[in-house]
């Protein structure tokens, strides 16, 4: 079932390859989207997946799947709508490259070998470098070249990491040199320390620049802002949570080799940093895309600092993971209506957005009250929880410095936001027009992300406890 | 066999070298080329004459010393490019840096808690000091083809430290190591086409339209 | 001691002008020429030193010191290095140190000779010479010290004895090998050979060595020539011992196998000049700082 999962995207792959027509090329995707929610959601329910000694599911992969593959449909179904107006790019890549793209991250997602997840990844960077380059523009190629370069150093050093873990288990003896998680895991007090510290921080850095983490965010807001708004979607809500994911196979490894405290304050150092920087940056931001990639690297920052913290705040940082993909998605796509609708992504040409756009620019301005954090959105529950878990484990000042910089990053946001938004109509020069398929995922994302403030479905909840509980264990 | 290594390495280090203190493209990617042809003896000179080690040996051996070099020739035979104008930082300096990294490898090596069968030799520090000179290219060059080039030095780095774990580790992940690193240079190769021809040069330093 | 001292000074005498001639031949074979006769440079030092002395107005003393010394010197040096597996005649402590700035005294006078004619090409080149020495000068030093740390003595006897042959076999093998490749380049440098300097060219812009010798003539000439070709020969004894460190234990064997290893090294250096251009000007402190590079790595090697 699992290897169904994530060989079909291939195989319909291949399909559009072969297909002529651009119409139902573009509706490929939708397809497979759904077939993939579908099948995911029945792997998820399921009751136990890690059969094979290479795929399987666990709490944690289970999550950040359906996460995934929702954020993946709902950016299918826009990709129809978006690939309509961008008749003249064509979609003979665009669409092949979003379903190996996905192919990808599910085989990330369900790797129980770290060489295996480590390739995934690797794999994921490729396929959507022509996602990012879509535009074909001078900006495109530099933001492509800056998002390849990175990554792939990044990519190299978690390669190192991947291999200095192998070489724990060599210099630790008494176990099989495997690369296998769960021999891993069951094997981690054998394991050479000195050379797992330097394997994890390998991997810190390597999956990091991946995620966007400070400071090795410096790609993100370029590739985001280049990439069209889907892309920008799929890579700022799937993509991260995926290179998260392999970090904390990392932490999971540090904590059942006992060393999960120097573990945690690593991510912990990374994450108030990205915090900090990302607060900076957004201040006066001119570029609304720009802008969501600083947020998106503020609540990689959060994420880190949830798990970095522990506990209670581990919990949060998984319903973080959700609420963050979803608003993320809900806000890329409006962003890129914005853009198609005023030809231009800087506040010098955006505003009036509200009165021009009704829909997407009321979405824009909602997703943003939701990534800000403001009541009721799912996303005050999520940093509500980890500032308690924070303030809870008695550490005031990261608590303190916290919500300082949530401040900080709310007053920075909105003035750019509020000036994209408010202000008369105006007349626009684009033929664009709020169209069903343009505004129904964004509209379901900001839904989704409303109903996870009120309320957390019961199976929700205790699969997100079953998650934490995965990063908490203790030898 | 065995003593057949040392010396390979140490030719390996001396591209290194070599790489950091010229400014000839052509003749850079030739001798990183080399460097990969090298490097896929090393499997063979290490592990003996087993099908795994030999497999491994092949594939390095077609994608670091054939295919990617190939590739990058074509991709500058494109261009038109010769030589490496004006780097950030002078050959002179980034040739002592490479070697004062190099040295420093060796010294760190000897500190580090390694298997006592990798006490001696040169396994490791080679595998260090030719990560960090392709940091080194990484940093201090504009032109798309060197940074490539350093990319392409860091993976045979990692790939030494890999050859003495190759026994651990199965087949598939290395041929997926390969593999990816093909399509990577690939795909970076098509950017540096479109790079050049948009901007008619192959200069990084003319990417710097997005910034704050 | 005589008799060592006596067949020292003979092998020397006798064989440095032929190494000359053999490159010559070399270049000109490559070059598909039949080229002069291997005996050249011993016609051309006799027919110079028939000529009488002729000496400008504006010159003093130090003009004609420049030629003396650079005769004199490599014969000290000679005597303080083994010839192949034939022991020197002179050793002690920390003679190494000795034999390098023996060089650094010829150089010294050779400059202030050509500083002397007062002429502004000769300047030119006497900057150039002690520039590119003073890179090379490290270099050396450094190799001399990886000798040292493997033999565990100071004097240039032990350095080059009989555990060389065992050493190349040894992990130290690679650091030899570097060595040799850095002893090679500063042969060149030292003896103004391609690529780093044509005694050939006929423009002195370009010139670094020949443009300081531009005012001699007659025996002053000849005796710079003869002690350039004494010092590669010298030199060359270095290099020749470190790359073949075998001995056979009679003495005419041992002479005959270092003669055959100066004449291949010859030979080397024919082929060099043959497939290599020039060097510009700018480039020779590159490659001279890489080669000093190199010789600190293979120092490290040996350290470890």
């Amino acid at each position: 079932m699992l290897l169904l999962l994530i060989l079909f995207p291939l195989a319909v792959a291949l399909l559009a390859l072969l297909l002529p027509w651009y119409q139902a090329r573009s509706w490929l995707l939708p397809v497979s989207g759904g077939l993939h929610l579908c099948l995911a959601g029945i792997c998820v329910a399921g009751s136990d997946y890690a059969s094979s000694p290479w795929i399987g599911l666990d709490a944690l992969s289970r999550l950040v799947l359906i996460v995934t593959s929702l954020l993946y449909a709902g950016c299918a179904v826009y990709a129809v709508g978006y690939l309509n107006l961008r008749r003249d790019r064509g979609n003979e890549t665009i669409v092949p490259c979003l379903l190996v793209f996905l192919s990808a991250m599910t085989l990330a997602i369900a790797a129980r070998h770290l060489g295996l997840l480590w390739m995934a990844v690797e794999t994921t960077t490729l396929a959507s470098a022509p996602l990012i380059y879509y535009n074909r523009n001078r900006l495109s190629i530099e933001a492509t070249w800056k998002y390849l370069l990175l990554c792939s150093v990044g990519i190299a050093l978690a390669l190192l990491g991947i291999l200095f873990i192998a070489y724990a288990a060599l210099v630790g003896g008494d176990m099989p040199i495997s690369l296998q998680l769960d021999t891993l895991l069951a094997n981690a007090s054998q394991l050479s320390r000195p050379w797992l510290h330097a394997g994890f921080v390998f991997l810190l850095v390597g999956f990091g620049t991946k995620m966007g983490l400070a400071p090795l965010h410096s790609w993100k807001p370029d590739a985001y802002g280049e990439a069209p708004g889907m892309v920008g979607a799929l890579l700022a809500g799937g993509l991260t949570s995926v290179a998260f994911l392999a970090i904390l196979r990392a932490v999971q490894l540090m904590t059942a080799a006992g060393d999960g405290a120097m573990a945690r304050q690593a991510l912990l150092g990374m994450g108030l940093l990205s915090l900090l920087l990302a607060a900076i940056f957004m201040v006066r931001q001119p570029d609304i895309k720009r802008l969501l990639a600083y947020s998106s690297v503020e609540h990689m920052g959060i994420l880190a600092i949830g798990v970095g913290i522990g506990g209670l705040a581990t919990f949060g940082a998984m319903l973080h993971l959700v609420n963050n993909a979803l608003t993320k998605g809900c806000l890329f796509l409006s962003a890129g209506n914005i853009q198609r609708a005023y030809d231009s992504k800087r506040l010098s040409k955006v505003h009036g957005a509200l009165a021009t756009l009704p829909i997407s620019g009321g979405v824009f301005l909602a997703g943003f009250l939701a990534i800000t954090g403001s009541p009721p959105f799912g996303l005050f529950m999520s940093e509500f929880t980890i500032l308690r878990g924070i303030f809870g484990n008695g550490q005031f000042w990261i608590g303190l410095l916290m919500i300082l910089l949530l401040a900080m990053v709310f007053i920075g946001m909105g003035a750019t936001v509020l000036t994209a938004t408010q202000g008369e109509p105006v007349k626009l020069e684009s033929a664009y027009k709020d169209s069903f398929l343009l505004v129904i995922s964004p509209l379901l994302f900001l839904l989704m992300v409303l109903l996870l403030g009120v309320y957390l479905p019961e199976p929700l909840q205790r699969a997100l406890r079953e998650a934490a509980a995965l990063l908490e264990v203790q030898p | 066999m065995m003593e057949l290594i040392n010396p390979l390495l140490l030719a390996v280090i001396l591209i290194n070298f070599y790489t950091l203190g010229s400014a000839r493209l052509v003749a850079c990617i030739r001798v990183v080329a080399i460097q990969g042809a090298l490097l896929a003896l090393l499997p063979l000179l290490s592990h003996g004459m087993t099908f795994h080690a030999m497999l491994l040996a092949a594939e390095a051996f077609c994608f670091k010393g054939v295919v990617i070099p190939w590739l990058l020739l074509r991709a500058i035979r494109r261009v038109r490019i010769r030589r490496e104008m004006e780097p950030i930082v002078g050959f002179v300096p980034t040739l002592i840096l490479g070697v004062l990294t190099t040295v420093g490898a060796f010294l760190f090596a000897d500190l580090l808690p390694l298997a006592p069968e990798h006490h001696d030799g040169m396994f490791v520090p080679t595998a260090l000091a030719t990560m960090f000179s392709g940091f080194l290219l990484l940093i201090t060059r504009r032109k798309a083809i060197t940074q490539i080039l350093g990319y392409l030095m860091l993976e045979n780095g990692i790939f030494i430290f890999a050859v003495l774990l190759s026994a651990a580790m199965p087949v598939m992940v290395e041929a997926g190591i390969l593999l990816d690193l093909l399509v990577g240079v690939f795909v970076m190769g098509i950017v540096v086409n479109q790079i050049s021809r948009e901007f008619s040069t192959i200069n990084t330093e003319r990417l710097t339209a997005l910034k704050e | 001691m005589i008799i060592r001292l006596i067949l020292h000074l003979a092998l020397l005498l006798l064989f440095a002008p032929m190494l000359n001639g053999i490159i010559i031949k070399t270049k000109a074979l490559f070059g598909g020429r039949i080229g002069a006769p291997l005996l050249q440079s011993y016609y051309d030092l006799a027919r110079l030193w028939r000529k009488g002395f002729v000496f400008s107005r504006t010159t003093t003393w130090v003009f004609l010191a420049g030629p003396v010394v650079g005769l004199t010197v490599p014969l000290l040096a000679s005597l303080l290095i083994p010839f192949g597996a034939l022991p020197a005649p002179i050793s002690f402590e920390g003679d190494l140190i000795l034999f390098v700035y023996l060089f650094a005294l010829s150089r010294f006078f050779t400059v202030a000779s050509a500083l002397d004619t007062g002429s502004s090409f000769e300047g030119m080149g006497a900057a150039r010479e002690v520039t590119f020495s003073c890179l090379a000068e490290p270099t050396l030093l450094f190799v001399l010290l990886v000798l040292a740390r493997l033999s565990d003595g100071l004097s240039l006897d032990t350095l080059l004895g009989s555990h060389l042959l065992t050493a190349w076999h040894s992990d130290a093998g690679a650091s030899l090998g570097l060595i040799l490749v850095c002893l090679f380049l500063v042969l060149l440098v030292e003896n103004s050979r391609i690529p780093f300097d044509d005694p050939n060219t006929h423009l002195e812009l370009t010139m670094i060595h020949e443009v300081m010798v531009l005012d001699h003539s007659g025996p002053a000439l000849g005796m710079i020539l003869y002690g350039a070709a004494l010092k590669m020969m010298v030199m060359g004894a270095l290099l020749v011992r470190l790359a073949f460190p075998w001995q056979t234990g009679w003495w005419l064997s041992d002479a005959l196998m270092f003669l055959a290893g100066l004449a291949g090294l010859a030979v080397l250096i024919g082929v060099v000049e043959s497939i290599m251009a020039r060097l510009r000007l700018p480039r020779v402190p590159q490659v001279l700082v890489g080669t000093m590079l190199l010789s600190i790595f293979a120092l490290v090697l040996v350290l470890r």
